[in-house]
């Protein structure tokens, strides 16, 4: 199931160009650029982790593209996103976000119904990829038998 | 004004002329060009590199319109010269140049030294490094005072992980960003011969002579003009002698001890224009008298 998250969910993904060209406009608004990943991707889940700090008195989006690549080549199997935070008064948030990887696989979601008092139902969502450690939950098949196999 | 069509077996490119002089008016390449001449006195051999350099990236673009090979030039550059002569002013004016020339995406200057590079722990640096590189990703990183990033003494010293971090964007990153390296001459040629790979990736070594008594007068008079004030006839008399006597003493410094010293003078001016208790007409305010530039500590021996 293809995640769609932040802005730009319902588009295709972004190429790198396009990317490229969305960081340039963060910068001229400018807000702060950072890139952050994850591997439990529950719509909630709003802490992703953080590769590195945002990006602050950035001019060109050459620098922060570097950094994309970087963490995409550290984390190729995990979610990547871009975040634009304004710092201006009264906003003080995440103005953009988007997603600049998705693993190959995405195995979605769990419907889980919880019994609460009376015959009420609870609904949530699981990713089924949180069933296995962190770490391995998107790599493919493949890859985690090899990893299986070895000692 | 045509390229001369390249060798047979291109017949179809050949056919393309390419207007060099529209090409030039497109990029708006004069503007700053006619300013640097303007504002930049002497400096003959920097004037030229730099109209050698805006030249051939026109002809590159041309090149590249006619689909012959074009590659990103290398245009990192090293600025050689004595104090004051000219070379922070000139890097800056150098963005403004190439990013009008389409060379560089934004233009703006970075300018750093040893201490916004080198960490003081381990690990320290490439963050730094990398936070600086990133910073100037569209423009000109002016690394001032750059044989300080090498400390031969200390085995252990961070510079040299700063060093290699900078030769691999260089490399690497060539169309993102442009480094100027500057520096006194024979310190920056030591540095240059204890890393071979910064001489090797610098295409562009311009060094900037020292300025004539005739030159630094124009710089005085242009730095007064500049900020609304004129020397008199008689300040000007004073002022070549200033320019005599200061070049003989130690740690002269070309431009900058000019600046320092028409500084003065305006303390000096204000000084004498508040003491005579007169009324200061417009003239009054805007001259500086010979005696503003003789109360100088130069004249006293």
């Amino acid at each position: 199931m293809r995640v769609t998250q932040g802005t730009f969910s319902f588009l295709p993904d972004l190429t790198d160009r396009q990317i490229s060209d969305q960081i340039e406009y963060c910068l001229r608004q400018g807000w702060a650029v950072g890139v952050e990943f994850t591997d439990d991707i529950h719509p909630r889940n709003t802490y992703w982790e953080m590769w590195g700090l945002p990006m602050f008195d950035l001019r060109d989006a050459a620098g922060v593209m570097a950094e994309v690549r970087a963490c995409r080549e550290t984390h190729p199997d995990v979610y990547v996103r871009l975040t634009a935070f304004d710092s201006t008064r009264g906003w003080e948030t995440v103005r953009l976000s988007f997603l600049v990887q998705r693993p190959a696989e995405e195995p979605g979601f769990r419907l889980e119904r919880t019994e609460a008092e009376g015959r009420s139902i609870r609904y949530g969502l699981s990713a089924y990829a949180i069933d296995r450690p962190v770490g391995e939950r998107y790599k493919s098949k493949q890859a985690n038998a090899a990893q299986g196999d070895s000692p | 004004m045509s390229i001369p069509g390249p060798a047979a077996g291109f017949e179809a490119a050949s056919a393309e002329v390419i207007d060099l002089k529209a090409l030039q008016a497109d990029s708006d390449i004069a503007a700053p060009m006619a300013e640097l001449d303007r504002d930049l006195v002497g400096l003959a051999p920097v004037k030229q590199r730099i109209r050698e350099i805006a030249a051939f990236l026109l002809v590159a673009r041309a090149r590249e319109r006619v689909g012959l090979a074009a590659g990103p030039p290398t245009l990192h550059m090293a600025f050689t010269g004595n104090p004051g002569t000219g070379k922070t002013t000139v890097a800056l004016r150098m963005a403004g140049i190439l990013h009008r020339l389409g060379y560089v995406r934004k233009g703006h200057l970075v300018s750093v030294t040893r201490d916004d590079l080198v960490g003081q722990y381990i690990g320290h640096t490439a963050p730094k490094t990398k936070d600086v590189l990133k910073r100037a990703m569209g423009g000109v990183l002016f690394i001032d005072e750059a044989y300080y990033l090498h400390r031969p003494e200390n085995e252990k010293d961070y510079g040299q992980e700063a060093i290699e971090i900078l030769l691999q964007v260089m490399e690497n990153q060539r169309e993102d960003l442009v480094v100027i390296l500057a520096g006194y001459r024979d310190r920056m040629a030591s540095f240059f011969v204890s890393n071979p790979g910064f001489r090797s990736r610098i295409a562009h070594h311009i060094d900037f002579p020292d300025y004539d008594a005739s030159e630094l007068l124009a710089i005085a008079e242009l730095l007064a003009a500049q900020s609304d004030y004129r020397l008199s006839p008689a300040a000007r008399e004073a002022m070549i002698e200033y320019i005599t006597r200061r070049q003989q003493q130690p740690s002269f410094s070309n431009g900058r001890s000019i600046r320092n010293a028409l500084d003065r003078a305006r303390l000096r001016q204000a000084m004498r224009l508040y003491a005579g208790n007169a009324v200061a007409t417009r003239e009054a305010l805007q001259t500086i008298e010979a005696e503003d530039i003789r109360a100088s500590r130069v004249f006293a021996t």
